[in-house]
């Protein structure tokens, strides 16, 4: 060949989609801001100290792993930063800063970077990550304060107060549980980041909107949870919507159990993993000693994962069943 | 199987699945075409279709004229390859071609004169072996792209018998416009296409289809399919809600009568033949005048051409030549494509001839071609959501890494049409297409063991 100047060639198509991993990321990001402000207007500004803790050492841990496996540098995905808030968001607001560190340490080290990093491990970093602490450090964990706004005293989560088989309205009445609007807005004892149903509907409209996630998971969790609690309490309304606020239900539906990762992407596959996420979180509330069942939900949802895709794997376009066929052609002979 | 219908249309659109948006980019649409003159030169390759090569059945000093037959086979998938200009041939010998191929041509000089050949004469067609054989004659492989022989497809066998003809006006790749252009200046072939056809082939049904984003050309076409005669009520006009690749064959059947056609199969199988417009506007014209594909349009755009058209340029053109007829390059492109943005293959360079399924020349900068580094998959299922085909794009990639045949044939990496859909909307920017290429090559070496 002559040295005349030869144009690029590659693969077909020659044109991209504007969307990439780090808007993707940053989508969730921005969509998870309301809860973070929610969590902070709530439980005072140590909320942010335990935000701020949490993502600046997922990210760190993040940047020294790929360093010391010598692998490109990924903190520019922004993964790593929506990690650290998740795992924030699932702590309770007077979790001494050392624990957070060792958090995401779990979450990015050895459930993210050790699998293989982005795309690669088999459970929610975040979710693993609580878990960990939360069998680790279980009084820590579960040392829950009262709303600022009320008196820093250390309260229990509505869900460890809530007696199922006495009347929701009479124990709101009483003073033993907040009301439905106060769990709305986010006013009750619980995670920095799971209170506020409000703003994390908001974050949910938004990733909706995006087409970040698809609606099919939130939605058939929710709905599975809902059906199953208005069936158990014999069609109480008050009782479900108690159920589905609570909890760090809304925060699991909506953003951990529609990680990409380790959920289906074909449509019946996330049925499929809505429906049993909802499942099981019913029968972890209602019949095991555990007051919430949300991250062992997700997390063995996440694991059987696979195995979903593999059962719900979709026909392809034209796809034809062998006997099916042979019987045609019987039939035709 | 075989709903027909006229309100299975609507159900079927709904039905249809995957797909992404692209913009569309049509820069050129409102330009008429314009008929580029006989260049100095063209090199007319023996294999320009799907198919067996044709044997050149002129030699070096050979005078020829327009509509000549240079080349022809005894291979029943073939047709007639003919001179587009009149002229000297100056040499017969390997060329290389847009898709890196190596092929037989023949090298035209022209005399400038664009002589027609003597032979030429309408032919006489009263039934459908004499359309055939018409068409073979013709040389036309389909003009949307595949470049399929098209006297093939309206080869109709007993077993398998046709009730539909589905007239392809969608033209979903951005950026071309020759089809849309073909139904703006050509709407009296292609009404006379559509009736011939659906008396010869005796067909209950022809669909002529349309994106809903070309409102011009629906206002043609609707006059065409309202027309009062013998076949008024077969015809019909559907029009898609644009989205990319609603002009593919399987989605076009698929929205037009609700049938699927079968992996591995063809729209025969499901009693419809998919034409592009252009096509059917050719075989009309060829019909009456008898002058063979020597000729064709062409879009000529993308950010780095001067002045983007829609040219009628004889085949066998250099990309070159046609490129300077449209003013050069205001900016240096990175890439030159022959065909669309989504499908197309790019070209290394300029001294590639224009072949009788070109539908366009693109010349993209950097900014304009989308490149996008490659990262992790992370497994948000893009790909698969847009797949038209309900294939798992990411799966397919690992198994055609692994070389496992089996599975891939079980995945379905076999009906892929490599429209780009999933490599598209990828966010980290994968080559999915040119894993998919590989997952079919390795399932045909494993079954040539």
């Amino acid at each position: 060949m002559d040295e005349q100047k030869l144009f690029t060639v590659s693969a077909s198509p020659h044109t991209k989609s504007p969307v990439t991993v780090r808007g993707i990321m940053l989508d969730v990001i921005i969509a998870l801001i309301p809860a973070g402000f929610a969590g902070t207007a709530v439980f005072g500004l140590r909320a942010l100290a335990v935000i701020a803790v949490c993502v600046v050492s997922c990210v760190a841990f993040e940047a020294l792993s790929v360093k010391i496996m010598k692998k490109p540098m990924s903190i520019g995905d922004l993964s790593a930063v929506i990690t650290g808030l998740l795992l924030a968001y699932n702590l309770p607001v007077t979790i001494p800063l050392w624990m957070c560190v060792v958090g995401s340490f779990v979450a990015i080290v050895i459930v993210k970077q050790l699998f293989g990093g982005i795309g690669q491990n088999f459970a929610n970093p975040a979710i693993t990550a609580r878990i960990v602490l939360l069998v680790s450090f279980a009084s820590a964990m579960t040392n829950f304060t009262a709303p600022k706004a009320l008196d820093a005293v250390t309260t229990a989560t509505p869900l460890a107060v809530l007696d199922r088989t006495a009347d929701i309205s009479a124990q709101v009445a009483e003073g033993s549980l907040p009301g439905l609007l106060q769990m709305v807005i986010g006013v009750r004892g619980g995670c920095i980041g799971e209170t506020c149903a409000a703003a994390l509907l908001i974050g949910c409209c938004w990733l909706l909107i995006r087409r970040v996630i698809s609606p099919i998971i939130p939605l058939s969790y929710l709905g599975t949870v809902a059906v199953l609690m208005l069936a158990f309490s014999r069609f109480n309304l008050t009782f479900t919507a108690y159920e589905l606020l609570s909890g760090g239900l809304l925060l699991g539906a909506i953003f951990m159990a529609t990680d990409y990762t380790t959920s289906p992407i074909n449509k019946k596959g996330k049925l499929v993993f809505g429906i049993g996420c909802g499942l099981l979180t019913v029968v972890i509330r209602l019949f095991c000693s555990l007051p919430e069942g949300v991250s062992y939900s997700i997390l063995l949802m996440n694991v059987a994962c696979p195995l979903i895709e593999k059962v719900t794997a979709p026909k392809y376009f034209g796809f034809v069943k062998k006997k099916k066929e042979k019987k045609a052609k019987e039939g035709a002979a | 199987m075989g709903k027909n219908r006229p309100d299975a249309i609507l159900k079927a659109v709904s039905k249809g699945r995957g797909g992404v948006s692209v913009s569309h980019h049509k820069l050129t649409a409102d330009l008429e075409t314009v008929r580029m003159p006989a260049p100095e030169r063209v090199v007319l390759p023996m294999l320009q279709h799907i198919g067996a090569p044709c044997t050149p059945t002129v030699k070096k000093g050979d005078t020829v004229s327009v509509g000549q037959v240079i080349g022809d086979s005894d291979k029943f998938l073939s047709v007639p390859i003919h001179a587009s200009i009149s002229g000297t041939v100056e040499s017969v010998a390997d060329v290389k071609l847009a898709n890196g191929n190596m092929a037989p041509a023949v090298t035209i000089v022209s005399d400038g004169e664009m002589r027609l050949c003597e032979d030429i004469a309408p032919p006489e067609v009263n039934n459908k072996e004499d359309l055939v054989k018409a068409v073979r004659a013709s040389g036309l492989v389909g003009l949307g792209g595949a470049g399929f022989p098209s006297f093939v497809k309206l080869t109709v066998s007993p077993e398998k018998p046709i009730d539909t003809l589905i007239v392809n006006a969608a033209e979903c790749e951005p950026y071309i416009t020759v089809d849309y252009r073909e139904c703006l200046e050509n709407s009296w072939n292609i009404m006379n296409g559509v009736y011939t056809l659906a008396e010869l082939l005796e067909l209950k049904h022809v669909v002529i289809a349309v994106e809903d984003n070309k409102p011009e050309a629906i206002k043609v076409l609707k006059k065409i399919a309202d027309m009062d005669n013998d076949h008024g009520n077969a015809v019909r006009l559907m029009t898609l809600k644009s989205r990319y690749p609603q002009g593919a064959e399987k989605m076009m059947v698929l929205s037009a009568t609700g049938r699927e056609v079968p992996a591995g199969g063809l729209p025969a199988d499901v009693g419809c033949i998919v034409m592009n417009v252009g096509s059917v506007a050719f075989v009309a014209r060829y019909l009456a005048t008898g002058k063979p594909l020597v000729s064709r349009s062409v879009t000529v755009s993308g950010d780095c051409i001067a002045n983007p058209m829609n040219l009628r340029v004889p085949i066998g053109t250099s990309m070159q030549d046609i490129v300077d007829y449209c003013g050069g390059f205001v900016k240096d492109p990175v890439k030159i494509l022959s065909g669309g943005p989504m499908m197309g293959t790019a070209i290394t360079d300029l001294n590639v001839p224009l072949l009788k399924s070109n539908n366009a020349v693109l010349a993209f900068s950097k900014k304009a071609a989308g490149f996008k580094k490659e990262s992790p998959c992370i497994h948000c299922g893009r790909c698969h959501a847009a797949c038209p085909m309900g294939l798992i794009p990411t799966d397919i990639e690992k198994y055609a890494l692994l070389k496992d045949a089996d599975t891939l044939t079980k995945l379905g990496a076999m009906v892929c049409m490599e429209c780009g859909s999933c490599a598209y909307s990828c966010p980290g920017g994968k080559p999915l297409v040119q894993y998919m290429r590989l997952a079919k090559s390795v399932v045909r070496e494993a079954a040539k063991k």
